[in-house]
């Protein structure tokens, strides 16, 4: 297998397992939490990398991954003090779990191979020398194991309890009432995003996995209304980013996971301007022919309350519009064929405008 | 003694303490707002979104000087406020979902040209990352005369528009209604919590910047209910941390300075959530204890 594709791989097996669980970070308005939880499991991730050889790969994982349950304990416990809020409590758990994490490391670095730079942006690109070696059987790039099982977990979570995920996420409430506990479901969610982040640490680090968890679920939020589409589609988004990501960060001999996660932004970008239903493009397109129709209707009933020959003066005065936008609205009525100019500054309703001012949608004064 | 005696006498500690102390003054002044308003998280954001800022700002001039850093740094968390803001206000996605992406994509575009500039060979592109973790220890005499001239612009700008803030943070829609421009105060407050971003970076890097915002406000707010005791205290709260910690590294080897300015921070909250006069543990427990058994005594005597 050549090195090239045991990266995009990797990249894959990271970009699947984040961007399903991902979506329910979203929906359930938690992304910062996945930001917390990335960075607030390095003390772990630095307690197992002691204990690894001791311990084996599986062990380590989920030891580092109890470290994101902890955050989420955290956050929960400092939040129901009442004494601090949520936002503030997040950051607060996981600055000092970092802290902790950046000091151990600084300390022992002598000992571990544990570099600060690898820790906020991995390094996907050593995943093909990596291998894993049980007795003396090589069985491939350790990352395919680590991010395998996680990609496997994550499936499993997501596949088998869909219909409780969903429930839980739209409705607390009727999920409480059919016997679904919310603190399970948060505690599960939060366990498979910390073996998630912790799996993933290793390829693309604490601050970028963000982007695989946020930016493609988000971006397949602006693109669609169902769920079950919105899993599969950031998914595609997610991999599609790892792929061309790497590619791109090859071909410009730059960080390969930093481009991975310009180019989930550049995704997201995208759908943020020209998603059909929601970018930017169509909301303002749509709220223009809004005012436009608004405008229209507007001048159609008052037109009709002033009877023929009105001109243009007086509209302006009725309407209490200033001078352009009501030369707009009959510019724009003119071409419907509602109103006439019979003389020059004159109006007149047509047949097709009286119908549509006394219509059941216009206005009746 | 030995490490007062560094303090004052040492060149490279008594910068780095100083350097510690604006941030932590200008971080805890600021952050205050932060935490009222709930924003806490936006400036973890906004220290992730200067990376690409400080590399651009470097590319196009090829200098290193602070001042020309740190307005590439503005300048790029400005555009990842601007992107938060189009977000949330044009589309259904909350301001949770815009803050991660902007926090990690930003910084994904700031590892691509750090690597983009160490690839060209462009020498001298070493010490740029110092940003991404914050080397205390690189601070000279430059950064900290920049750094105390932003921290004091900003502190200043802080109290002249201590009143309006005060209003924007607890009741925008009273404050709007009062006909004072809500949107402007919004985008100043922004701008300055900015600057105490862009002051921080350089010494607690991005990644611990949101503790410099959030940990001391949180402790201030348990000893008041009053937001000028809440700032001031929140401010010598983080400027005691950032002078402590910086001390403590240097009082040994591979004893990093941001980190430890952190969890000093954090102990400090420990502290106050446990004994702050106003709502801390121990007193409500002790007033909990005493009420109890004025009740049942009470009860017992009838």
């Amino acid at each position: 297998m050549s090195p090239d594709l045991i990266v995009v791989v990797t990249a894959v097996l990271v970009a699947v397992p984040c961007a399903l669980l991902g979506t329910f970070l979203v929906l359930r308005q938690m992304s910062m939490m996945g930001d917390a939880i990335s960075h607030a499991v390095l003390p772990g991730i630095v307690v197992a990398f002691f204990l690894s050889e001791s311990l084996g790969p599986i062990t380590s994982l989920l030891g580092a991954g109890a470290f994101g349950l902890l955050t989420a304990a955290l956050v929960e416990a400092l939040k129901n003090t009442g004494r601090v809020k949520e936002d503030a409590s997040i950051g607060i758990v996981f600055t000092a779990l970092f802290a902790l994490g950046v000091f151990l490391i600084s300390r022992f670095a002598s000992d571990v191979h544990l570099d600060l730079q690898h820790v906020l942006y991995g390094e996907i690109a050593f995943s093909p020398l990596n291998a894993l070696i049980v007795g003396s059987v090589n069985l491939g790039p350790r990352s395919f194991w680590t991010m395998g099982i996680v990609t496997a977990m994550a499936l499993v979570v997501v596949l088998l309890l869909y219909k409780e995920l969903k429930i839980a996420t739209f409705d607390a409430g009727l999920a409480a009432a059919v016997g679904l506990s919310p603190a399970l479901v948060h505690y599960l969610l939060m366990g498979a995003v910390s073996v998630t982040t912790v799996g993933a640490f290793d390829s693309v680090g604490a601050v970028l996995v963000v982007a695989f968890l946020i930016a493609p679920p988000a971006t397949a939020y602006l693109l669609t209304d169902k769920l079950a589409r919105m899993l599969a589609l950031s998914t595609l988004l997610g991999v599609a980013s790892a792929v061309l990501g790497y590619y791109l960060a090859a071909s410009m001999d730059v960080a390969i996971a930093g481009m991975m996660a310009v180019v989930a932004g550049g995704f997201f970008s995208l759908a943020l301007l020209l998603s059909p239903s929601r970018g930017l493009v169509a909301n303002s397109l749509r709220h223009r022919r809004n005012r436009r129709s608004f405008s229209r209707k507007l001048l159609l009933a008052r037109l009709e309350a002033l009877g023929n020959r009105t001109t243009e003066a007086e509209l302006c005065e009725n309407l209490g519009w200033e001078a352009g936008r009501v030369s707009r609205a009959l510019a724009d009525a003119l071409r419907g064929g509602l109103v006439l100019k019979p003389a020059a500054g004159e109006v007149t309703l047509t047949r097709k405008g009286r119908e549509a001012a006394t219509g059941p949608q216009a206005p009746v004064r | 003694m030995e490490p007062l005696r560094d303090l004052l006498f040492d060149y490279t500690i008594r910068n780095v303490a100083l350097g510690s102390a604006v941030l932590g003054t200008v971080g805890g002044a600021l952050g205050s707002f932060a935490v009222l308003r709930r924003q806490g998280l936006l400036g973890d954001a906004l220290a992730h979104a200067t990376l690409p800022g400080v590399c651009v700002a470097f590319m196009l001039t090829g200098s290193k000087s602070p001042a020309i850093l740190l307005l590439g740094a503005a300048l790029s968390a400005g555009l990842g406020a601007l992107f938060i803001l189009a977000v949330v206000g044009g589309t259904r996605i909350k301001q949770d979902a815009a803050l991660g992406i902007v926090l990690s994509v930003f910084f994904g575009a700031g590892i691509v040209l750090l690597t983009f500039i160490a690839g060209s060979g462009d020498a001298g592109q070493s010490g740029l990352d110092r940003f991404i973790f914050g080397q205390a220890a690189t601070i000279v005499r430059a950064d900290v005369v920049t750094m105390g001239l932003l921290a004091a612009a900003a502190v200043v700008l802080l109290a002249l528009f201590f009143k309006e803030f005060k209003l924007l943070s607890f009741d925008p829609a009273f404050a709007a209604s009062l006909g004072f421009p809500v949107r402007a105060l919004n985008v100043l407050l922004t701008a300055l919590i900015v600057v105490a971003v862009v002051v921080g970076i350089q010494a607690v890097g991005v990644v611990l910047m949101a503790a410099m915002l959030i940990t001391p406000a949180a402790a201030a707010r348990q000893w008041t209910d009053r937001l000028s005791v809440m700032v001031s205290l929140s401010a010598a709260f983080g400027a005691a941390s950032g002078v402590c910690g910086a001390l403590i590294s240097a009082s040994g080897s591979n004893l990093p300075t941001g980190p430890l300015i952190v969890l000093v921070a954090t102990g400090v909250l420990v502290v106050s959530l446990l004994l702050g006069r106003r709502h801390g543990f121990v007193w409500a427990w002790l007033a909990g204890r005493r009420n109890r058994r004025e009740v049942l005594g009470r009860g017992g005597a009838s």
